[in-house]
């Protein structure tokens, strides 16, 4: 059973065509990676699997059920959470108002042990706990991003461009976290631009070119073959 | 005179207040200044006014009805003239042309049902008067206040304190976030257009019984200057938009008695100019915003 299966999904913005016919899948337990340029509808892909854009061709599948009409908050409830692009915290909300947002459809008596859990994940956040969202780093606030994500249990974790703008060593320590994520055996589709980290640690990966599959196949084997070295990991 | 000005200051301060409520609770969510919020105030008022003559001496029934049909009509105003418009992605400017057309129409729908002559309207809370050192405070005044106070502290604790607040502040947040975490966006939406159309309802109401008067001015005259209150106190900030309102209704009174009458309406609108001049957040308000 695949915890998420797109069959064709496409996706418009008025006349141009975002996303034209994408399949892949995940199982569960994974690490998948949809690899690609600027523009060639990462996260497009993202939004249209959580329904912030809705898709006009295609489907979804989550967890066996058709899901592609189906509204955000249930596909939360269900579990299918996407720490977005850019971060998107509450910036006028304390840290820990933030991380309690993450388990807003989740029952309050359950809150304060995630909390925990959490925050063994991510210890510099307990030391921020009472400050206000604006005021954190930008590698923080991909942190507090994740972590708000975690607050909710995910069963399916998509994470949008963890990297985006961040120094190499603190991308280093996000990718940490993705590694502990995965190995408490969370399932996780990761979109991003640093390529060579992502396949990394990712059991396969899908590339993606003006919205379309244009290869997929397993982590390893795409760090290896010439076309992705040349045009994804900027290798002679 | 001082304390006397002071005292119908506040009183018509507070009702303020929670009009420009409703203008910055809409904003905090939509960034889209809801320019029907002065006809909701005058809807309330007339509404009441006609289920008071209606149902005889049930002043409380026709007071709850009120509240319930103008809330109805508030989410209706969201519901047929707004969500179609967010659906279709269109820009900003054409939810505000839209408000401002609801507006129009409440306005002169009020004047068509109900004519255009000033009603008197019976004073319920009328229960005498007394007197603080040379001021005369009537009962009115001190219930007027003490319903304002209430419903502004009971919509603060929800606001601040439950889940349902928690809901609507990650929605002014962001959106986009807030439905991530499983908000439903939609249900904010529609409950902040109740919620603005109920305390207009409860302030124009209580204004024509404290006037005892209502009239086809009321939506325009008390629409715009709480919006300037709004503006003044921050936009989109709760406790901005009570001192605002407060602090408009006071220093128009004390203009009207010590400068002169003739420059009422004026007051409210030069304070607020005032006040953005030297700091264009409103004085309550976080980081400027650029979106109206």
């Amino acid at each position: 059973m695949s915890i998420l299966r797109l069959e064709k999904l496409q996706v418009r913005y008025g006349s141009i065509e975002a996303l034209r016919g994408i399949d892949l899948h995940v199982e569960p337990g994974e690490t998948i990676t949809l690899i690609g340029a600027n523009g060639a509808g990462k996260t497009t892909t993202m939004n249209a699997i959580v329904g912030l854009v809705p898709a006009c061709g295609g489907q979804v599948f989550y967890q066996d059920k058709d899901v592609t009409r189906t509204d955000t908050k249930e596909k939360v409830r269900d579990g299918m959470i996407l720490s977005p692009e850019g971060r998107q915290i509450f910036p006028g909300f304390t840290v820990r108002e933030n991380l309690m947002m993450g388990a807003y459809l989740r029952g309050k008596g359950e809150a304060p042990e995630t909390l925990e859990t959490v925050l063994e994940l991510f210890p510099r956040l307990r030391e921020r706990l009472g400050q206000m969202g604006s005021t954190l780093s930008g590698g923080e606030q991909q942190m507090l991003a994740i972590a708000r994500a975690m607050m909710a249990k995910p069963a399916l974790l998509l994470l949008d461009e963890p990297s985006l703008g961040l120094a190499p060593l603190v991308i280093k320590d996000i990718f940490r976290m993705i590694c502990r994520i995965h190995e408490m055996g969370t399932t996780i589709l990761l979109v991003e631009q640093n390529a060579r980290m992502a396949l990394k640690v990712s059991d396969r990966a899908y590339v993606l070119e003006t919205g379309r599959i244009a290869l997929h196949d397993t982590a390893a084997a795409l760090l290896k073959s010439d076309v992705v070295r040349r045009t994804y990991l900027g290798e002679g | 005179m001082f304390l006397q000005q002071l005292i119908n200051g506040v009183t018509i301060g507070s009702m303020y207040a929670l009009v420009a409520i409703g203008y910055s609770m809409i904003f905090s969510v939509l960034q889209l200044i809801n320019f029907s919020n002065g006809s909701m105030y005058m809807l309330g008022a007339y509404v009441a006014l006609m289920l008071y003559l209606r149902l005889e001496g049930h002043f409380l029934l026709a007071f709850a009805g009120s509240l319930v049909i103008v809330g109805v009509i508030g989410y209706g105003v969201d519901r047929f003239a707004l969500r179609p418009l967010r659906k279709k992605k269109s820009n900003r400017m054409a939810s505000l042309m839209s408000t401002f057309g609801v507006g129009i129409v409440i306005d002169n729908a009020i004047q068509l049902l109900f004519g255009s002559e000033t009603k008197s309207f019976p004073n319920q809370l009328d229960f005498g008067s007394f007197s603080v050192g040379n001021a005369i405070v009537s009962w009115t005044q001190v219930l007027i206040l003490l319903i304002c106070s209430v419903l502004m502290a009971a919509l603060s604790l929800v606001v601040y304190r439950t889940k349902a607040g928690r809901a609507m502040r990650s929605t002014a947040e962001n959106v986009d976030a807030a439905r991530l975490m499983g908000v439903d966006v939609k249900r904010v939406i529609s409950v902040t257009f109740v919620v603005s159309a109920v305390m207009a309802t409860v302030a124009g109401t209580l204004v024509s019984m404290y006037y005892r008067t209502v009239d086809l001015n009321m939506s325009a005259q008390v629409g715009m200057k709480t919006f300037a209150a709004a503006v003044l106190g921050g936009v989109g900030v709760l406790p901005g938009a009570m001192v605002g309102g407060l602090l408009i209704g006071i220093l128009e009174t004390l203009g009207a008695s010590y400068i002169s009458s003739g420059y009422r309406d004026a007051y409210a609108f030069m304070i607020m100019v005032l006040v953005l001049l030297i700091k264009p957040s409103g004085l309550l308000g976080r980081a400027a915003s650029s979106k109206l």
